[in-house]
């Protein structure tokens, strides 16, 4: 009872953030600076009476909290209105481009896992080693790196001069084999990132475990040193590694953003920078919010798991 | 206290080399941002055709753009615009950050669950993407990508200063100053925030390498500094289209961004390991 109670109590808590990121949707508009009509006209210079036109069609000639209102009640029913700039439904281009963005944000968390817990291992077990000094090199020069340069030095190598990856695009839709090679050098971008602070999380992590009572008496047992770290160490050195990984997801979403735009990908980031380019409010707004909603579930299912993993975890508010 | 905090880093400089590095290579690009005016062998504007897309050579050692331009002196005016950007948006976002921080937790109650509400709700959308929504709204400047880093930083500051305050607020000293009379703006100023120090320098040092990589993105994206203002982040956009042909032009402004970075990331995480060890695994994305 105790944990629905837990659980209810912590879904509950996103109402607030949510409508925070509604309200800073709707604050788009109204905090650039000039007329919210002309800065949905852009450089248009456009005669009164259209102004006009438009601002009772958007229902900006309303009161601010009468707009604000009846934007909520619109959001709550899933209508961010339409594009300016394709005239579509703004949600159905954000579902329409949505699967292409969560795929690359997956596939590139499980790159960096691949990557960065094996590397950290090795950090941490042969630590002040010269491979744990290239590894520990290598990880902080992932993490300093901005992504959108790295896109260009693998496309350069792997695109320009070997060809084994195409440019750009995403791939043919119903063609998993083109998918997944269209998506491996975005990933793989996405992942260095990750990968490195998963490595060194890692080896902090592990070396930390690894100091501990009782893994001294695992080792005065006479067990092998590979069961020590593998079975021992490493089960418990998990615990913060899946945290941050867990958390990845959220923030590797919001990487896309450059990451689609170097690959001229189809995705929510494209998306967002496109409707920036073209002033498309509706069509940011309803990115913003749906991207706060995205991050808020992945956190929430994340502790909500985490819950039922380790039971000791309460939903209080920090003090 | 501000002597005993700085005796501690010049000795963890002295004996950690990670930290060393770190520190030489912010001193570095300072001294390259300062004098770029003497450094920079080529006027960074100047353009001539004829020698465009030259290859790094004697005469121009990091070869020239699409334009001509000497890609080195590009490279030495556009440390100003990094340095600047990364120290100012971080000045703003720690201002605004202490500011919602300190009265969050010293006043607790309605006005803090105020406050964190908005904290959280910048605290979803990640840092670039609520800074493109902030450079969306003002326009594309150089002042107004200071003012969007800067207010994507501040949620982290809020965060950080409030739990500092909430546990500094409980001790004795504070206790003893507030019973002898002390104003709320005494016990701010005076017995809190310089407590949150420590904290304060470490997240701010690891902020600025977050602050430069998100200022070149925007640059990237053409978002941030107009041409031809020289950008590290612009001139690896301008050098996209010479990627097959000259890929000097998108490389070189690249290193340059990862070494930076870098020297913020060992600097923080060395003042980290002397100051505040409970920041640990803090560096934000």
């Amino acid at each position: 009872m105790d944990e629905l109670e837990d659980v209810s109590r912590r879904v509950l808590a996103i109402i607030p953030t949510l409508l925070g990121a509604v309200t800073l949707a709707f604050l788009v508009i109204h905090l650039a600076p000039g007329d919210p009509v002309q800065t949905l006209m852009g450089d248009y210079d456009a005669p009164p009476e259209v102004v006009e036109k438009l601002r009772a069609q958007f229902g900006l000639d309303k009161p601010l909290y009468v707009q604000y209102g009846i934007y909520v009640l619109n959001v709550l029913r899933g209508d961010f209105g339409r594009s300016l700039r394709t005239e579509r439904e703004v949600m159905s281009e954000i579902l329409r481009v949505f699967p292409h963005t969560l795929f690359l944000a997956i596939v590139a968390v499980v790159l960096a896992i691949l990557i960065g817990l094996p590397l950290g291992m090795i950090s941490a077990t042969r630590s002040n080693t010269a491979v744990d000094h290239l590894s520990r090199i290598l990880a902080l020069s992932g993490i300093s790196m901005p992504s959108f340069w790295l896109a260009l030095i693998l496309l350069l190598f792997f695109s320009v001069y070997t060809g084994w990856f195409p440019l750009v695009g995403a791939g043919e839709m119903e063609n998993p084999i083109s998918l997944l090679h269209h998506l491996f050098l975005p990933a793989l971008t996405l992942a260095v990132r990750d990968a490195a602070a998963i490595s060194r999380l890692t080896r902090s992590s592990l070396l930390e475990i690894l100091r501990q009572d009782y893994i001294l008496t695992a080792r005065a047992k006479g067990l092998a040193e590979r069961a020590v770290t593998y079975k021992h160490a490493l089960k418990n050195a998990l615990i913060p590694i899946v945290t941050v990984v867990s958390l990845d997801l959220g923030y590797t979403l919001g990487g896309t953003v450059v990451i689609e735009a170097v690959f001229s990908r189809p995705g929510l980031g494209t998306l967002i920078i496109q409707s920036i380019y073209a002033r498309d409010y509706p069509q940011l707004q309803g990115a913003i919010v749906f991207f706060a909603l995205c991050f808020v579930i992945v956190n929430l299912v994340t502790d909500i798991v985490y819950k039922f993993v380790d039971p000791r975890i309460e939903y209080k508010r920090a003090p | 206290m501000a002597d005993k905090i700085v005796d501690k880093i010049v000795d963890k400089i002295v004996e950690d080399r990670a930290m060393l590095a770190g520190c030489l290579l912010i001193v570095l690009f300072v001294v390259m941002a300062i004098f770029s005016p003497w450094l920079s062998p080529y006027d960074p504007f100047a353009q001539n055709i004829s020698l465009r897309l030259s290859p790094p050579g004697a005469k121009h050692w990091l070869g020239t753009d699409g334009y001509g331009r000497d890609i080195l002196s590009r490279i030495i005016w556009g440390s100003r615009i990094s340095i600047t950007i990364g120290i100012f948006a971080v000045g703003i976002g720690a201002a605004l950050g202490i500011m919602a921080g300190l009265i969050s937790g010293f006043f607790g109650g309605a006005i803090d669950n105020v406050i964190m509400r908005v904290v959280d709700t910048l605290l979803v959308l990640p840092t670039i993407l609520l800074a493109l929504v902030i450079v969306a709204m003002l326009g594309p400047s150089i002042f107004n990508v200071m003012i969007a880093v800067g207010i994507s930083n501040a949620p982290r500051f809020a965060r950080i200063i409030r739990a500092e305050v909430l546990s500094v607020k409980k001790m004795d000293y504070v206790a003893a100053a507030f019973a002898l009379g002390a104003s709320h703006k005494r016990l701010i100023l005076r017995h809190i925030l310089p407590n949150t120090f420590a904290s304060l320098l470490v997240l701010s040092t690891l902020r600025v390498a977050q602050a430069i990589t998100t200022e070149a993105s925007l640059s990237f994206l053409g978002l941030g500094a107009q041409p031809p203002t020289p950008t590290w982040g612009s001139m690896i956009a301008d050098g996209r289209v010479f990627l097959r042909t000259s890929p000097w032009i998108p490389i070189f402004p690249g290193i340059m961004i990862m070494l930076i970075v870098m020297g913020f990331n060992l600097f923080g995480d060395g003042l980290r390991d002397i100051l505040d060890p409970k920041l640990r695994g803090s560096k934000g994305k």
